[in-house]
């Protein structure tokens, strides 16, 4: 008798139990049909650019021909950030686990945080309207000086509305990323060993470099690797910043585009078969994005019983 | 009594041979400041430029003193030191110049009577043109996209807390690390990579195959921006359900409490603190959020209350196209102004909303016993 009234309890409790289980069951599938969905209707949406003929693409030669030069520019706006926004993220991560003092630390660490609490479209403003202007003078002086490389052919642009402006403002945006997670990385590297190497004694640097940056590798490549993604999607920094225009090699002239930015500028006004080539252009960020996220990720959970990064 | 000092003195040299004494970074700061301003002074005075140059000469004097006196070891150190000290000090330059920006030209705008309190419908040209030529009032304001920011983004968290903190719970309690559990975390992680524009078109698209070409409401930005929330309030959700002790858990179920009341009575309430300002966070994150909203919901001038239909401003893209595309073409310093201002505005919420984030985490923390 008691067993039964045991195991046979009827009621709200039993119920409840089923209809939360089922819903945060519900809730983490819903999350896989999301992501599921944003590609499928992607690629619906995408296919009447795909299929339709090249000379009504935009520009005529087909939709590969429309997006391979953003695609390039995409990528040359990314490199240019992760070329600078890397040692200096590395360099500040440093300074704030072991450089500043005990007590700072955690205040720096706000202070890099307020970098990423920041929106972007006022990072936007800011490099149109301040930092493009300021730094024209040294564009000028890059075409004069170092005009025989390539990338730093004159003549410069007046306005500073180019390529590498953007990316440097879109430095400005991964740096927090990266520094973050470095940081989190750096502080998880066993006392041990560095107090080992200390003992032995080595300098601050040795240290350092004998025992934090060896632990830290794959954690620092993983976050620069989510910098990159952060950097490829970022729209609102590139679409205010650069004046667009056909891809070039000189990063001071105006001219080159990125994918999100070309987005951003013609989809409110876009209709027909337009909105399709500018949904397949979302699709290639997508796949390219999703690409280097899942690689940063892979590189995390191999190295995750060493270091402890997740 | 020299006997007495000298052998302590020349202990403590001996000790201390072959280092820089403790004045030398200071030393050497004052010397390159005052050489910078000499050669600042040669070529045509600017701040910038003598912060520039004299950093690059304290790090070329201390380090070549250092190899000097101490060898290259200790100079490799300080080396290293100056390096990581400059490039905190870079960092640091983008975060003043922006705020400092946004400071100078945003509190003109947002003095503007009405500022706070009108749209900018009927607002054109003509008007700004006149505040330009004839020192009239700017006119119109950033009612409408504050409106639209507030009501866009609440509709969001709407969407995605329930989702995120159920999805969590469903992570941390009954997936047991299984194989869809796992599916799950990597495809938020995924999540979380996914470009902001690229949510935004996913939105437009499946409003356009399910609705009809051409829907941009509000409802449809706030799917948008909840792709982009949803999968910050899992993470955060996720570490702090984790956190919660096992032996709460355990004492619930040893008094027979069945394991939903187990959650929402003891495991929750245990770890609020950390999801409200979880929340939070993830809301300032996407409160910013300008390209989805440009592709979901357009750009609108006048009030419009109904998220459910009709283009929607909002804080962000009003500042997007007031830069872009200004009301009077002839004339952008009205239009930019007004932009500073909303830019001002956005970065207050945003800032009160970090702040609200550490003050619900200190409120709300579990009573701990004394």
């Amino acid at each position: 008798m008691t067993a039964t009234s045991l195991t046979s309890t009827q009621g709200a409790g039993r119920a409840g139990d089923k209809v939360f289980s089922g819903a945060a069951l519900a809730a983490g599938c819903l999350i896989l049909a999301v992501l599921f969905g944003v590609a499928l209707f992607l690629v619906v949406q995408a296919i009447p650019a795909l299929t339709a003929p090249a000379a009504e693409i935009q520009g005529g030669a087909g939709f590969f021909a429309y997006i391979w030069p953003i695609v390039i520019g995409t990528l040359i706006a990314a490199v240019i950030a992760l070329v600078i926004a890397t040692p200096i993220a590395i360099g500040v991560a440093l300074f704030i686990s072991h450089f500043a003092p005990r007590g700072l630390a955690a205040g720096l660490g706000y202070v890099v945080d307020l970098l990423a609490a920041i929106p972007s479209v006022v990072y936007g403003a800011w490099g149109a309207t301040f930092l493009a202007r300021e730094i024209s003078p040294a564009y000028n002086w890059l075409a004069d000086n170092m005009g025989w490389l390539p990338i730093f052919q004159g003549p410069a642009s007046a306005t500073g509305k180019t390529i590498l402006t953007a990316g440097i403002v879109l430095s400005v945006m991964v740096l927090p990323i990266i520094t973050s997670l470095s940081r989190e990385i750096f502080l998880q590297t066993p006392k041990l060993h560095e107090e080992a190497a200390l003992a032995l004694g080595a300098t601050r640097w040795e240290m350092i470099k004998m025992s934090v940056l060896p632990f830290a590798r794959p954690g620092i490549i993983s976050a620069v690797m989510l910098g990159l993604g952060r950097a490829l999607g970022e729209t609102m920094a590139v679409a205010l910043v650069l004046s667009s225009g056909a891809l070039t090699a000189s990063l001071i002239q105006s001219g080159n585009q990125t994918i999100a930015a070309e987005i951003a500028l013609n989809f409110p006004e876009a209709s027909g078969l337009k909105v399709s080539t500018l949904i397949a252009a979302g699709l290639v960020l997508f796949v390219i994005t999703l690409a280097v996220n899942m690689l940063a990720r892979w590189i995390i959970t191999r190295h995750k019983e060493f270091s402890g990064a997740n | 009594m020299t006997s007495t000092l000298t052998p302590v003195r020349s202990k403590r040299s001996q000790l201390t041979k072959g280092q820089l004494p403790k004045y030398a970074p200071y030393a050497v700061l004052g010397a390159a400041l005052i050489v910078g301003a000499a050669v600042m002074a040669l070529i045509g005075f600017n701040a910038f430029g003598w912060g520039i140059v004299s950093a690059l000469l304290f790090a070329v004097g201390l380090v070549s003193w250092s190899a000097a006196a101490e060898g290259s070891r200790k100079a490799k150190d300080r080396l290293a030191t100056c390096l990581v000290v400059g490039s905190f000090l870079i960092a640091l330059l983008p975060l003043i110049s922006v705020i400092w920006t946004v400071l100078v030209n945003g509190i003109p705008g947002l003095l503007n009577p009405g500022f706070l309190g009108n749209s900018m419908n009927g607002v054109t040209g003509v008007y700004d043109n006149r505040a330009v030529e004839e020192g009239g009032p700017v006119l119109g304001g950033v009612y409408h996209a504050l409106l639209g920011t507030v009501q866009i983004t609440l509709l969001a968290t709407v969407i995605s807390v329930p989702v995120g903190l159920l999805t969590a719970i469903y992570l941390v309690e009954y997936g047991n690390d299984g194989r869809l559990a796992r599916a799950i975390t990597f495809f938020v992680d995924v999540m979380t990579g996914i470009p902001s524009i690229v949510a935004g078109l996913f939105a437009a698209a499946f409003f356009f195959a399910v609705v009809g070409p051409g829907t941009k409401t509000g409802a449809v930005a706030a799917v948008a921006l909840s792709v982009l929330m949803i999968p910050v309030v899992v993470r955060s959700s996720e570490e702090m359900l984790k956190i919660v002790p096992n032996e709460l858990r355990e004492a619930a179920y040893a008094l027979g409490v069945r394991k939903w009341r187990t959650i929402i009575k003891v495991v929750i309430p245990t770890a609020i603190s950390g999801i409200a300002s979880g929340v939070t966070l993830a809301i300032a994150r996407v409160i910013g959020e300008t390209a989805p909203i440009l592709v979901t919901a357009g750009f609108a001038t006048s009030i419009n209350s109904n998220v459910f239909s009709g283009w929607m401003a909002s804080l962000p893209t009003f500042i997007y196209t007031q830069i872009l595309n200004p009301t009077s073409p002839a004339n952008p310093g009205p239009s930019a102004e007004r932009a500073w201002g909303a830019a001002l505005v956005l970065i207050i919420l945003v800032m009160i909303l970090n702040l609200a984030a550490r003050l619900i985490a200190r409120i709300f923390a579990p009573k701990t016993g004394r």
